[in-house]
């Protein structure tokens, strides 16, 4: 019987950082994750990039960030533009924390090709 | 009005114990855990406290006339029972601000823990908390960058940062080193850690080790598209030397340099933390050598001191122990002090060790770094416990999975994410934990490997140094 190893090879992946290593949100999933934003008392902010220049520090805002938002189907429908306005570019979604100049949350929602 | 002087040898209460005293909002104040000889009455004890670690010695001398004793003089202020305890007590020190340099922790520290840690009237003693008045506090440099510049530094956002020490700690050649660096960061990990024993060993000198790193940290960076360091030990036997070291990782482009604050000293650490302030670089602090003083209840500084002292003198990351792994640590403790590290303002709160309020003002914080016997199935704690401005490092957590160090990576960041994202929908991730990895697990064979590999090991050991209950 041919020698069989057990090792498994890992091959390296490029990521989007938080939340790169998980398998794509469900819409749901991604609404939950929203829902945390707004629940925290963070701003929701859009921002999309060329996936070329997805390491760069600035990704450009979509519009400003939406200060003061509650509504979770406001900022829904503002990655959804955002995404149809740049079908090839990674979009995410930012929870912007004003007190401590600061993302809370930040993940990549539309990932670009 | 003045005094005549009067040789001899008094009481210390008659002079360093004022239980009228209001303390001032300038004063430093303490709270030592006392234990005295046997037959000694406490307010002496107390008292002696007060004299031995401000302006006292044990008998009346001319020259103190030549003073305003007064305005200078420690003052015990305060006596309390230890709950459970009945051989000791915590007595409140109050030190006038004028009694220290600005910005000098060791000259806060070699008063306060100073000979009097040897006195004879004296069975044990321990500092369990400081309050820094603020007007102290405005004249320290503190961390040379905080959680917030760290982050937009590293570009990690909304969940702790994850790490791992580089093991075996000793032995490896710069080239191999640098490999296992390669492995863990290709893996997933944001940071990679020199081991505390790594200096500049016969073999494998530090600037080869420098070298080869900054290759791995270059080349991970290009495949995984995110942003990398390694935590590059700098400390060294003279301040030269460690500058040359850091000096050497700036030029390399590295991001954040690694300092012993307790072997190095304060001296050493405030040095280096205004040079990486002036520099651009972060600093990641390890603590050897602080259990040889922190983990006595009853004798030596307890460790929210420590973590007080190095938020004041500089650093961007500190260990604080995980809770859960192999090394001591209770909880509400360990909450304690980490409060300490980040909060602009720690209320006292005696359930988790906190004797004073403390304002910290516009000092940055500093990460709290969880690392030491934790493996996958700790995650969900951790996260609970330590929140997003954490350092959560996986030593043989990452490097004894049966794959290797680069799916051992991968499998504590999946599980770390998964946590994260459970969190955020408002599950319980620590009672739901065995489902949430369970789940993870399923899209991620390294982890499904990973969780089967450490499903039984557990560290369940009595901690030695819990807070004082009543029994």
């Amino acid at each position: 019987m041919p020698f069989q190893s057990t090792v498994g090879d890992y091959q390296t992946v490029a990521t989007l950082e938080t939340f790169g290593f998980l398998p794509p949100m469900t819409q749901d999933e991604i609404y939950d994750q929203i829902a945390y934003i707004i629940a925290q008392g963070w701003s929701p902010l859009v921002e999309h990039v060329h996936p070329s220049n997805s390491m760069a520090i600035y990704w450009s805002y979509w519009k400003l960030p939406f200060f003061g938002e509650k509504d979770l189907n406001v900022v829904v429908s503002e990655l959804e533009a955002c995404h149809r306005a740049y079908p090839d570019h990674h979009v995410r979604i930012v929870g912007y924390d004003a007190y401590t100049q600061s993302q809370g949350a930040c993940f990549v929602v539309f990932e670009g090709r | 009005m003045s005094k005549k002087y009067d040789a001899g040898v008094k009481e210390y209460r008659d002079t360093y114990w004022t239980p009228d005293y209001v303390p001032l909002d300038t004063d430093l104040l303490a709270c030592f855990k006392c234990t005295g000889q046997e037959g000694v009455p406490k307010e002496e004890v107390a008292a002696a406290v007060a004299a031995e670690s401000s302006t006292g010695t044990w008998s009346t001398v001319w020259s103190e006339l030549l003073t305003d004793l007064d305005f200078y003089k420690g003052r015990c202020y305060r006596i309390e029972d230890v709950p459970g305890d009945r051989e000791s007590f915590y007595a409140f020190i109050a030190y006038p601000l004028d009694l220290f340099e600005e910005g000098s922790i060791t000259n806060v520290l070699t008063s306060l823990v100073g000979n009097v840690f040897g006195f004879k009237a004296l069975r044990h003693l321990r500092l369990e908390d400081i309050r820094f008045p603020m007007a102290f506090i405005k004249s320290c440099y503190g961390p040379p960058n905080g959680i917030q510049v760290e982050r937009d530094r590293m570009n990690k956002y909304g969940r702790p940062l994850l790490g791992c020490t580089i093991k075996p700690k000793l032995g490896l050649s710069g080239k191999n080193y640098g490999r296992v660096v390669y492995e863990c960061l290709r893996g997933g990990l944001d940071f990679t850690k020199d081991d505390e024993n790594i200096n500049s060993q016969p073999f494998q000198r530090w600037q080869n080790r420098f070298e080869f790193v900054a290759e791995a940290i270059k080349l991970s960076e290009q495949e995984t598209g995110e942003r990398k360091g390694h935590y590059l030990n700098v400390t060294a036997n003279t301040p030269e030397e460690m500058y040359e070291r850091a000096e050497f990782a700036k030029e390399l482009g590295m991001p954040i340099v690694m300092h012993d604050f307790i072997t190095g000293g304060f001296t050493a650490n405030t040095g280096l933390s205004k040079w990486c302030r002036k520099n651009g670089m972060l600093l990641h602090i390890h603590r050897a050598m602080h259990a040889v003083i922190d983990r006595h209840p009853k004798h030596g500084i307890h460790f929210r001191v420590l973590a007080k002292c190095l938020r004041l003198s500089g650093g961007d990351q500190l260990h604080t122990g995980t809770v859960v792994g192999k090394l001591e640590g209770d909880r509400q403790t360990t909450l304690g002090y980490i409060d300490q590290l980040r909060e602009s303002f720690v209320p006292e709160d005696r359930s988790r060790g906190n004797f004073f309020d403390q304002d910290w003002g516009s000092m940055p914080g500093v990460f709290a770094v969880a690392s030491g016997g934790i493996h996958v199935w700790h995650m969900p704690a951790l996260v609970a416990i330590f929140g997003d401005d954490s350092v959560l490092q996986f030593g043989g957590g990452t490097h004894g999975h049966p794959w290797g160090s680069a799916a051992g990576a991968a499998a504590n960041r999946v599980a770390l994410e998964a946590c994260v994202k459970a969190r955020n929908a408002g599950r319980e991730i620590e009672k739901e934990s065995r489902d949430i990895l369970t789940e993870a697990g399923k899209h991620s064979p390294e982890l499904a490997i990973a969780l089967e590999t450490w499903k039984e090991i557990k560290f369940e050991f009595d901690t030695v140094d819990k807070l004082d209950v009543q029994n």
